[in-house]
Protein backbone atom coordinates (compact mmCIF):
# COMPACT_ATOMS: atom_id res chain seq x y z
CA UNK A 1 0.00 0.00 0.00
CA UNK A 2 2.23 2.54 0.86
CA UNK A 3 4.45 1.47 -2.21
CA UNK A 4 1.69 2.35 -4.24
CA UNK A 5 1.52 6.05 -2.06
CA UNK A 6 5.34 6.25 -3.13
CA UNK A 7 4.07 5.78 -6.97
CA UNK A 8 1.32 7.86 -7.29
CA UNK A 9 3.29 11.12 -5.24
CA UNK A 10 5.70 10.33 -8.01
CA UNK A 11 3.62 10.29 -11.07
CA UNK A 12 2.17 13.27 -9.35
CA UNK A 13 5.27 14.98 -8.85
CA UNK A 14 7.04 14.39 -12.48
CA UNK A 15 3.82 15.33 -13.91
CA UNK A 16 3.46 18.65 -12.37
CA UNK A 17 7.02 19.76 -13.12
CA UNK A 18 6.16 18.83 -16.76
CA UNK A 19 2.99 21.05 -16.53
CA UNK A 20 4.87 23.78 -14.96
CA UNK A 21 7.12 24.00 -17.40
CA UNK A 22 4.43 24.86 -20.17
CA UNK A 23 2.88 27.15 -17.45
CA UNK A 24 5.13 29.01 -15.59
CA UNK A 25 6.50 32.50 -16.64
CA UNK A 26 9.66 32.05 -18.18
CA UNK A 27 11.45 34.19 -15.94
CA UNK A 28 10.89 32.40 -12.84
CA UNK A 29 12.67 29.12 -14.36
CA UNK A 30 14.82 30.73 -16.21
CA UNK A 31 16.79 31.92 -13.39
CA UNK A 32 20.71 30.66 -14.40
CA UNK A 33 20.83 29.15 -10.58
CA UNK A 34 18.04 27.19 -11.21
CA UNK A 35 19.05 26.20 -14.47
CA UNK A 36 22.63 25.33 -13.04
CA UNK A 37 21.05 23.08 -10.86
CA UNK A 38 18.38 21.32 -12.29
CA UNK A 39 20.72 19.96 -15.21
CA UNK A 40 23.57 19.27 -12.37
CA UNK A 41 20.92 16.92 -10.37
CA UNK A 42 20.32 13.91 -12.98
CA UNK A 43 24.41 13.81 -12.85
CA UNK A 44 24.96 13.27 -9.14
CA UNK A 45 21.63 11.31 -8.43
CA UNK A 46 22.70 8.79 -11.59
CA UNK A 47 26.38 8.51 -10.18
CA UNK A 48 24.68 7.88 -6.50
CA UNK A 49 22.43 5.38 -7.62
CA UNK A 50 25.10 3.64 -9.89
CA UNK A 51 26.98 3.78 -6.64
CA UNK A 52 24.73 2.69 -4.09
CA UNK A 53 22.92 -0.06 -6.39
CA UNK A 54 26.38 -1.71 -7.02
CA UNK A 55 28.15 -1.64 -3.57
CA UNK A 56 25.83 -1.90 -0.81
CA UNK A 57 23.11 -4.11 0.05
CA UNK A 58 20.36 -2.64 2.77
CA UNK A 59 22.42 -0.62 5.42
CA UNK A 60 25.84 -2.49 4.15
CA UNK A 61 28.68 -1.57 2.05
CA UNK A 62 29.18 -5.15 0.31
CA UNK A 63 31.79 -6.10 -2.68
CA UNK A 64 29.77 -8.73 -5.20
CA UNK A 65 29.09 -10.22 -8.47
CA UNK A 66 27.63 -6.87 -8.95
CA UNK A 67 30.90 -4.71 -9.26
CA UNK A 68 31.89 -7.51 -11.95
CA UNK A 69 29.10 -6.20 -14.04
CA UNK A 70 29.21 -2.84 -13.63
CA UNK A 71 32.90 -2.74 -14.80
CA UNK A 72 32.11 -4.41 -17.81
CA UNK A 73 28.75 -2.24 -18.45
CA UNK A 74 31.43 0.86 -18.36
CA UNK A 75 33.41 -0.30 -20.70
CA UNK A 76 30.55 -1.18 -23.41
CA UNK A 77 29.08 1.76 -22.47
CA UNK A 78 32.72 3.63 -23.32
CA UNK A 79 32.63 1.62 -26.74
CA UNK A 80 28.72 3.04 -27.38
CA UNK A 81 27.06 0.35 -27.26
CA UNK A 82 23.69 0.66 -27.48
CA UNK A 83 21.41 0.32 -24.13
CA UNK A 84 20.08 -2.79 -24.11
CA UNK A 85 23.72 -4.79 -25.20
CA UNK A 86 24.89 -2.89 -21.97
CA UNK A 87 22.16 -3.64 -19.66
CA UNK A 88 22.57 -7.13 -20.85
CA UNK A 89 26.00 -7.92 -20.38
CA UNK A 90 26.14 -6.47 -17.27
CA UNK A 91 23.60 -9.27 -15.98
CA UNK A 92 24.75 -11.71 -18.05
CA UNK A 93 28.89 -10.88 -16.42
CA UNK A 94 27.01 -10.58 -13.00
CA UNK A 95 25.19 -14.03 -13.50
CA UNK A 96 28.80 -16.03 -14.74
CA UNK A 97 30.79 -14.54 -11.49
CA UNK A 98 28.13 -15.80 -9.00
CA UNK A 99 27.83 -18.94 -11.38
CA UNK A 100 31.93 -19.13 -10.65
CA UNK A 101 31.88 -17.90 -7.15
CA UNK A 102 28.67 -18.82 -5.37
CA UNK A 103 27.46 -16.45 -2.35
CA UNK A 104 28.98 -13.22 -4.47
CA UNK B 1 2.21 28.27 -48.76
CA UNK B 2 -0.25 25.98 -48.38
CA UNK B 3 0.06 23.05 -45.85
CA UNK B 4 -0.45 19.81 -47.58
CA UNK B 5 1.10 20.42 -51.12
CA UNK B 6 4.56 22.56 -50.35
CA UNK B 7 6.98 19.16 -51.71
CA UNK B 8 9.89 20.73 -49.28
CA UNK B 9 7.51 20.55 -46.42
CA UNK B 10 6.83 17.24 -47.39
CA UNK B 11 9.70 16.24 -47.63
CA UNK B 12 10.73 17.70 -44.08
CA UNK B 13 7.49 16.24 -42.53
CA UNK B 14 8.91 12.43 -43.41
CA UNK B 15 12.30 12.65 -42.24
CA UNK B 16 10.38 14.26 -39.10
CA UNK B 17 8.43 11.29 -39.17
CA UNK B 18 10.92 8.74 -39.81
CA UNK B 19 13.47 9.99 -36.83
CA UNK B 20 9.77 9.95 -34.43
CA UNK B 21 9.80 5.82 -35.36
CA UNK B 22 13.43 5.06 -35.26
CA UNK B 23 13.47 6.62 -31.79
CA UNK B 24 10.37 5.22 -30.43
CA UNK B 25 11.51 1.34 -31.52
CA UNK B 26 14.78 2.40 -29.53
CA UNK B 27 13.05 3.56 -26.40
CA UNK B 28 10.70 0.78 -26.74
CA UNK B 29 13.07 -2.42 -26.38
CA UNK B 30 14.73 0.07 -23.22
CA UNK B 31 11.13 0.00 -21.44
CA UNK B 32 11.26 -3.82 -21.87
CA UNK B 33 14.65 -3.84 -19.64
CA UNK B 34 12.08 -1.14 -17.61
CA UNK B 35 9.28 -3.86 -16.89
CA UNK B 36 11.77 -6.73 -16.27
CA UNK B 37 14.12 -5.00 -13.96
CA UNK B 38 10.91 -3.58 -11.92
CA UNK B 39 9.24 -6.69 -11.56
CA UNK B 40 12.83 -7.82 -9.57
CA UNK B 41 12.71 -5.33 -7.49
CA UNK B 42 9.63 -6.22 -6.30
CA UNK B 43 7.10 -3.89 -8.19
CA UNK B 44 3.86 -5.48 -9.12
CA UNK B 45 2.48 -5.50 -12.83
CA UNK B 46 0.20 -2.62 -12.19
CA UNK B 47 2.38 -0.38 -10.19
CA UNK B 48 5.15 -0.77 -12.97
CA UNK B 49 2.51 0.24 -15.43
CA UNK B 50 1.19 2.72 -13.66
CA UNK B 51 4.85 4.57 -13.87
CA UNK B 52 5.20 4.15 -17.57
CA UNK B 53 2.06 5.56 -18.48
CA UNK B 54 1.88 8.62 -15.61
CA UNK B 55 5.10 9.43 -14.92
CA UNK B 56 6.61 8.28 -17.99
CA UNK B 57 10.21 9.79 -17.79
CA UNK B 58 12.83 6.74 -17.80
CA UNK B 59 15.11 8.24 -15.66
CA UNK B 60 12.68 9.22 -13.06
CA UNK B 61 10.88 5.44 -12.86
CA UNK B 62 14.25 3.72 -12.56
CA UNK B 63 14.69 6.37 -9.85
CA UNK B 64 11.89 5.29 -8.34
CA UNK B 65 12.43 1.24 -9.22
CA UNK B 66 16.03 1.34 -7.79
CA UNK B 67 15.49 2.96 -4.34
CA UNK B 68 12.48 0.30 -3.59
CA UNK B 69 14.32 -2.33 -5.10
CA UNK B 70 17.09 -1.59 -2.54
CA UNK B 71 14.30 -1.91 0.24
CA UNK B 72 14.42 1.72 0.25
CA UNK B 73 11.09 4.22 1.38
CA UNK B 74 8.65 4.57 -1.17
CA UNK B 75 8.43 8.21 -0.48
CA UNK B 76 12.27 8.92 -0.58
CA UNK B 77 12.19 6.86 -4.06
CA UNK B 78 9.24 9.18 -5.19
CA UNK B 79 11.48 12.43 -4.40
CA UNK B 80 14.47 10.93 -6.32
CA UNK B 81 12.38 10.16 -9.17
CA UNK B 82 10.83 13.96 -8.88
CA UNK B 83 14.27 15.68 -8.61
CA UNK B 84 15.39 13.36 -11.70
CA UNK B 85 12.63 14.77 -13.37
CA UNK B 86 13.35 18.28 -12.51
CA UNK B 87 14.52 18.67 -16.14
CA UNK B 88 11.41 17.95 -17.80
CA UNK B 89 10.54 21.30 -16.20
CA UNK B 90 13.14 23.08 -18.27
CA UNK B 91 12.24 21.26 -21.18
CA UNK B 92 8.82 22.59 -21.05
CA UNK B 93 9.45 26.06 -21.06
CA UNK B 94 11.69 25.56 -24.55
CA UNK B 95 8.74 24.20 -25.61
CA UNK B 96 5.89 26.59 -24.83
CA UNK B 97 6.80 29.15 -27.21
CA UNK B 98 7.47 26.48 -29.47
CA UNK B 99 4.59 24.76 -29.44
CA UNK B 100 1.80 27.66 -29.09
CA UNK B 101 0.22 25.41 -25.95
CA UNK B 102 -3.15 27.22 -25.02
CA UNK B 103 -5.96 25.80 -22.84
CA UNK B 104 -6.94 21.53 -22.42
CA UNK B 105 -3.88 20.68 -24.82
CA UNK B 106 -1.41 22.09 -22.44
CA UNK B 107 -2.59 19.64 -19.95
CA UNK B 108 -2.39 16.78 -22.49
CA UNK B 109 0.75 18.05 -23.86
CA UNK B 110 2.67 18.20 -20.56
CA UNK B 111 2.62 14.57 -20.18
CA UNK B 112 4.54 14.12 -23.54
CA UNK B 113 7.45 15.96 -22.49
CA UNK B 114 10.04 13.84 -22.06
CA UNK B 115 14.40 13.75 -23.45
CA UNK B 116 13.21 12.41 -26.66
CA UNK B 117 10.06 14.56 -27.88
CA UNK B 118 12.13 17.71 -26.63
CA UNK B 119 15.72 16.62 -28.08
CA UNK B 120 13.49 15.95 -31.57
CA UNK B 121 11.69 19.14 -31.97
CA UNK B 122 13.70 22.06 -30.46
CA UNK B 123 16.79 21.01 -33.10
CA UNK B 124 13.82 21.72 -36.33
CA UNK B 125 14.35 24.63 -38.41
CA UNK B 126 10.47 25.90 -38.54
CA UNK B 127 8.01 25.86 -35.57
CA UNK B 128 6.00 23.48 -37.69
CA UNK B 129 8.57 21.01 -38.09
CA UNK B 130 9.03 21.45 -34.25
CA UNK B 131 5.42 20.61 -33.20
CA UNK B 132 5.75 17.32 -35.57
CA UNK B 133 8.47 16.20 -33.76
CA UNK B 134 7.56 16.63 -30.69
CA UNK B 135 4.24 14.93 -30.84
CA UNK B 136 5.15 12.63 -33.52
CA UNK B 137 8.30 11.52 -30.96
CA UNK B 138 6.15 12.37 -28.19
CA UNK B 139 3.26 9.63 -29.00
CA UNK B 140 5.30 6.97 -30.70
CA UNK B 141 7.68 7.00 -27.48
CA UNK B 142 4.83 6.67 -25.38
CA UNK B 143 2.81 3.43 -27.24
CA UNK B 144 6.26 1.33 -27.41
CA UNK B 145 7.17 2.57 -23.93
CA UNK B 146 4.40 1.33 -22.59
CA UNK B 147 4.22 -1.73 -25.24
CA UNK B 148 7.39 -2.48 -24.17
CA UNK B 149 7.13 -2.27 -20.38
CA UNK B 150 4.52 -4.48 -20.42
CA UNK B 151 6.27 -6.92 -22.47
CA UNK B 152 9.20 -6.93 -20.24
CA UNK B 153 7.34 -7.37 -17.42
CA UNK B 154 5.50 -10.18 -18.68
CA UNK B 155 9.23 -11.82 -20.13
CA UNK B 156 10.45 -11.23 -16.72
CA UNK B 157 7.47 -12.89 -14.56
CA UNK B 158 8.62 -16.36 -16.79
CA UNK B 159 12.33 -15.98 -14.72
CA UNK B 160 12.69 -17.74 -11.70
CA UNK B 161 15.74 -15.62 -9.54
CA UNK B 162 16.11 -12.34 -10.89
CA UNK B 163 19.55 -12.42 -8.66
CA UNK B 164 20.67 -16.22 -10.47
CA UNK B 165 20.17 -13.98 -13.93
CA UNK B 166 22.26 -11.23 -12.90
CA UNK B 167 19.38 -8.85 -13.22
CA UNK B 168 20.59 -7.09 -9.61
CA UNK B 169 23.48 -5.11 -11.51
CA UNK B 170 21.16 -4.57 -14.33
CA UNK B 171 19.64 -1.33 -13.04
CA UNK B 172 22.63 -0.02 -12.14
CA UNK B 173 24.24 -0.65 -15.65
CA UNK B 174 20.91 1.30 -16.82
CA UNK B 175 22.11 4.55 -14.51
CA UNK B 176 25.58 3.90 -16.18
CA UNK B 177 24.11 4.41 -19.43
CA UNK B 178 21.95 7.04 -18.90
CA UNK B 179 24.53 9.11 -16.69
CA UNK B 180 27.22 8.63 -19.64
CA UNK B 181 26.01 10.77 -21.84
CA UNK B 182 26.14 13.65 -19.61
CA UNK B 183 29.75 13.21 -18.46
CA UNK B 184 31.29 15.59 -21.02
CA UNK B 185 34.39 17.29 -19.11
CA UNK B 186 36.17 17.45 -15.85
CA UNK B 187 33.95 18.60 -13.76
CA UNK B 188 31.28 16.52 -14.41
CA UNK B 189 33.46 13.57 -13.66
CA UNK B 190 34.21 15.41 -10.43
CA UNK B 191 30.59 15.89 -9.58
CA UNK B 192 29.16 12.50 -10.81
CA UNK B 193 32.46 10.56 -8.58
CA UNK B 194 31.32 13.34 -5.36
CA UNK B 195 27.82 12.31 -5.11
CA UNK B 196 28.87 8.49 -5.66
CA UNK B 197 30.96 8.99 -2.36
CA UNK B 198 28.86 10.74 -0.77
CA UNK B 199 26.17 8.31 -1.08
CA UNK B 200 28.07 5.44 -0.62
CA UNK B 201 29.76 6.79 2.61
CA UNK B 202 25.91 7.75 3.61
CA UNK B 203 24.93 3.59 3.22
CA UNK B 204 26.03 2.72 6.45
CA UNK B 205 24.51 5.71 8.52
CA UNK B 206 20.86 6.56 7.21
CA UNK B 207 18.07 4.77 5.97
CA UNK B 208 17.95 3.12 2.59
CA UNK B 209 17.01 5.27 -0.13
CA UNK B 210 18.63 8.12 1.71
CA UNK B 211 21.91 8.34 0.20
CA UNK B 212 21.08 9.04 -3.12
CA UNK B 213 19.07 12.05 -1.94
CA UNK B 214 21.77 13.17 0.29
CA UNK B 215 23.82 12.80 -2.87
CA UNK B 216 21.57 15.23 -4.30
CA UNK B 217 22.84 17.83 -2.09
CA UNK B 218 26.17 17.74 -4.05
CA UNK B 219 24.58 18.80 -7.17
CA UNK B 220 22.85 21.93 -5.19
CA UNK B 221 26.06 22.73 -3.82
CA UNK B 222 28.40 22.97 -7.08
CA UNK B 223 25.25 24.97 -8.75
CA UNK B 224 25.99 27.37 -6.06
CA UNK B 225 29.67 27.40 -6.62
CA UNK B 226 30.10 29.95 -9.46
CA UNK B 227 27.95 32.75 -7.76
CA UNK B 228 30.15 32.93 -4.77
CA UNK B 229 32.81 33.50 -7.30
CA UNK B 230 30.97 36.13 -8.94
CA UNK B 231 30.89 37.10 -12.72
CA UNK B 232 33.71 36.20 -15.13
CA UNK B 233 34.57 33.51 -17.82
CA UNK B 234 32.38 30.73 -18.11
CA UNK B 235 34.42 27.86 -16.46
CA UNK B 236 33.84 24.73 -14.48
CA UNK B 237 30.09 24.23 -13.97
CA UNK B 238 29.08 27.16 -16.09
CA UNK B 239 30.78 24.59 -18.76
CA UNK B 240 29.16 21.55 -17.57
CA UNK B 241 25.94 22.91 -17.38
CA UNK B 242 26.36 24.25 -21.42
CA UNK B 243 26.92 21.10 -22.58
CA UNK B 244 24.65 19.43 -21.04
CA UNK B 245 22.31 21.66 -21.49
CA UNK B 246 23.08 24.23 -24.49
CA UNK B 247 21.10 27.08 -24.95
CA UNK B 248 18.94 27.57 -27.81
CA UNK B 249 20.15 30.70 -29.12
CA UNK B 250 16.72 32.46 -28.60
CA UNK B 251 15.80 30.35 -32.10
CA UNK B 252 12.15 29.99 -32.56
Amino acid sequence: MTLWIGVLVGCLGCYLLKLAGVSVPESVLQRPRVHRISALLPIVLLAALVAVQTFSTGSGLVLDARAAGLAVAGVAVWRRAPFLVVVGLAALTTALVRLALPGS
Amino acid sequence: MSAGTDPAWRLTRSAVLRDAVGVSIATGAYGISFGAISLAGGLDVWQIMALSLLMFTGGSQFGLVGVVAGGGAPLAGAATAIMLGARNALYGLRLAELLALRGWRRFAAAQLIIDESTAMSIGRDSPRAARWGFYSTGLGVFALWNLGTLIGVVGAAWLADPRALGLDAAAPAAFLALLAPRLRGREAWAIALAAALVALVAVPFVPVGFPVLIAALVGIVAGFLPGRTGPGPATGVDEVVEQIDPPTDGRP
